[in-house]
């Protein structure tokens, strides 16, 4: 579904700009979860932001598509609409625009691109009830504006909780532990969970295994300086949490010291 | 990546909307301003003796305000008006009074259509009655009798004056004396018509009154006068809406309006100006230089200005309550809207003389473009005005980084009792917010509509529904590419 190539990736500033992403390789297939992990600053968030389109990158090789489609090519709404959701490690507040607003607008785009009708108030409400139900999200919290005033965790659920209403193809999941207790952790993880199915993939990246008790990954990528140095299964993570990002920034030293 | 900053400013410039003018015979006065000038426009319009003698009063007064003693305090900047380069009365030639639509000139119904208010339409609408404005005079009136039944006089100023002198004697110029300001004292001179309204005691005007105003006719100025009154324990709601045709030169626009609230009576005025801003690189637009002002004289009294100000070159404009009465309200809900070389200095005065006397000032400055956006409110406490409260809130909205925002909140507490809380935000729309909209799948166009709409919402709250739709889309009109 989703094939990263060769990707490298500045960052944009005056001074010429930081390279960092220095060739990127990843094959996602349909029905499969990824996770990537890192210590911080390897490059894990610019991957995500790159792949949903956010400014203020460069891309300098390399390419990614989504069955086939070009996502460089595309606008962030474009990529929005054909299937491409990025649950953000800092959800942004929009003053006065209620939560069901913003997600009436961003459903009924989707469907209008897909060719489906739109909904009226009276299906989005029926549709929106039953996803409520899924993340386990209060009511009050649909009526008030995006993200404002909502704590840590409520922003995160609120992340899932559009997933769960967009149904798109690819979840990039940007750090959707960070700030989460154990309780918040569970509802997350079960409603990715009961997201994932054989026609759609999640991309995992975070710094923690712990998250990866919860939303089982079939694969582990280790990210750091901006290359995967090392790819394996579920256990990957395992032995990360063990012996810490060291092991494989430094194999070599980790060896000699043994 | 694709987009930046600068492309949503890109955006944010649209064309406007109205550009059009309607070829409908008109009756002009030449231009220039004289004692002569007033006598023809007065008698043009079959006017009383003292109707003609307080214009001649008026104008000997601005005669004697020296052209630098204009109004210079404001943040705006423009090149001097030449008054004797004005037209100051054109109205469209008509002999027979009208008495229904099918009447009315097929081109001026045509611009009505065009504007997207058609009479027809608006008539089948139960609930709003129309006396709409063509240039200076008004052409025709809806609804008339249904409100004549319970008493309620909603009629052009001119008509006012033929059928009932006795109250625009005693209340015009009772809260806009024409010696209050230079355009105060022109408009007094010059002005050509407007509306007029009555509420009588105790009635409660069931329809949302409403005026569509239009300049037409190049060069010319337009004066409206309008006097609101709502007698004890009287209602009304009245909706001040306006678009105007595309222009090269400058357009002079100074309106007078004057809003009078006896004991228990509530007015609320709610406008949606769109006048046209000029091109993109500042070249024409109207000048809007408007002198609002109700008075609260009744005990719980209450008046209400709500305000959507898109349009116009350059806006000057302070819709201003005196809160006389004790226990009256004042409140202003403003949204104003700059982009290109757009300039607007507006904000509110609320001057608390009666006790227990409240103000609310909700104040939304949005800034696009090169233009710039002041806040401008004076809270003035008067030494008798025992527990005065004020509430201000006043918040600025940046879209794009060559755009001005100002605030001059001037506060004046002579009593030791008064509360006056004063709230002031700076925000820009955040590259951040734009990309989370358009990651759910919503364009740029619309994720800053949303974001501008959002923001606006504590005004448009205040908006009768079908104004607040229309005010919706005058703003994406305003800040949008895609949709003009």
């Amino acid at each position: 579904m989703l094939t990263v190539k060769d990707l490298f990736v500045k960052v944009d500033s005056a001074d010429g700009g930081k390279e960092i992403l220095k060739g990127i390789n990843l094959e996602v297939n349909a029905g499969e979860v990824h996770a990537i992990m890192g210590p911080n600053g390897s490059g894990k968030s610019t991957l995500a932001n790159v792949i949903a389109g956010k400014d203020g990158y460069e891309v300098t090789g390399g390419s990614v598509t989504m069955d086939g489609m070009d996502l460089l090519d595309m606008s962030p709404e474009e990529r929005a609409r054909e299937g491409v959701f990025l649950a953000f490690q800092y959800p942004v507040e929009i003053p006065g625009v209620s939560n069901a607003t913003f997600l009436k607008t961003a459903l009924n785009e989707i469907r209008k691109h897909k060719g489906l009708e739109e909904l009226d108030a009276m299906n989005f409400l029926k549709f929106m009830r039953e996803k409520m139900k899924v993340v386990g999200i209060d009511e009050k919290l649909i009526n008030r504006p995006v993200n404002q005033g909502f704590s840590g965790g409520e922003k995160k659920r609120n992340e899932i909780f559009q997933l769960q209403m967009l149904q798109p193809k690819l979840a990039v999941l940007d750090e959707t532990d960070s700030g989460l207790d154990i309780d918040a952790l569970k509802i997350v993880s079960n409603g990715v969970n009961l997201f994932r199915n054989k026609d759609n993939a999640v991309v995992v990246v975070t710094h923690y295994q712990r998250l990866l008790d919860y939303i089982v990954p079939d694969f582990v990528h280790v990210l750091v300086n901006g290359r995967i140095v090392k790819s394996g299964g579920k256990e990957l993570a395992l032995e990360l949490e063990e012996k810490g990002y060291d092991w494989v920034i430094n194999p070599e030293t980790e060896a000699a010291a043994v | 990546m694709s987009t930046d900053l600068s492309n949503v400013e890109e955006l944010a410039i649209s064309d406007y909307k109205y550009g059009f003018e309607t070829d409908i015979e008109m009756d002009v006065v030449p231009k220039g301003l004289s004692e002569e000038t007033i006598r023809i426009i007065s008698s043009k319009k079959n006017e009383p003796e003292w109707m003609l003698e307080w214009r001649l009063k008026a104008y000997r007064h601005w005669l004697t305000i020296k052209h630098e003693d204009q109004p210079h305090w404001a943040n705006i900047s423009y090149p001097a008006v030449d008054f004797q380069d004005i037209i100051y009365y054109a109205a469209p030639k008509k002999k027979i009074e009208l008495k229904s639509l099918d009447e009315v000139d097929p081109e001026l119904l045509k611009t009505f259509e065009k504007l997207g208010i058609s009479l027809q339409e608006q008539k089948r609408l139960a609930g709003v009655a129309v006396d709409a404005v063509f240039d200076s005079v008004s052409v025709t009136t809806t609804f008339k009798e249904e409100l004549s039944k319970l008493g309620i006089i909603f009629c052009s100023m001119s008509e006012a004056i033929q059928n009932h002198p006795e109250l625009v004697k005693k209340y015009i110029g009772s809260v806009v004396p024409y010696t209050d300001n230079f355009y105060a004292a022109l408009n007094s001179a010059v002005f050509s018509d407007g509306s007029f309204c009555y509420i009588p005691k105790g009635v409660r005007c069931p329809m949302e009154l409403s005026t569509y105003f239009r300049i037409n006719t190049s060069g010319t100025g337009q004066f409206e006068r309008t006097l609101l009154i709502a007698d004890e324990g009287g209602y009304v709601s009245y909706l001040e809406g306006c678009t105007a045709p595309m222009r090269d030169e400058n357009q002079l626009h100074a309106a007078v309006v004057e809003l009078i609230a006896m004991d228990d009576a509530t007015i609320k005025y709610s406008t949606v100006q769109n006048w046209y801003p000029g091109d993109k690189e500042g070249n024409g637009g109207i000048y809007n230089f408007v002198t609002k002002r109700g008075a609260c004289r009744g005990n719980n009294s209450k008046i209400t200005w709500t305000q959507v100000e898109t349009g116009s070159a350059i806006t000057w404009k302070y819709p201003s309550c005196i809160l006389q009465g004790d226990n009256s309200i004042g409140e202003f809900y403003s949204v104003a809207v700059t982009n290109n070389h757009q300039q607007a200095d507006t904000g509110t005065k609320m001057i608390h003389l009666g006790k227990n006397t409240r103000s609310t000032i909700v104040s939304k400055g949005i800034s696009a473009g090169k233009s710039n956006n002041s806040y401008r409110g004076l809270v003035r406490v008067h030494k008798n005005a025992d527990n005065a409260r004020n509430f201000t809130q006043c918040d600025s909205l940046l879209i794009g980084d060559r755009c001005g925002a100002h605030t001059f909140p001037y506060i004046e507490v002579s009593n030791e009792s008064a509360k006056v809380e004063h709230e002031a935000t700076t925000s820009k729309i955040g590259e951040d917010q734009l990309f989370y909209l358009r990651q759910r799948g919503i364009a740029q166009e619309d994720a800053i509509n949303l974001i501008v709409n959002g923001y606006c919402k504590d005004v448009f709250r205040e908006l009768p529904m079908e104004f607040a739709v229309e005010a919706q889309k005058l703003l994406s009109i305003s800040l949008e590419g895609s949709v003009g």
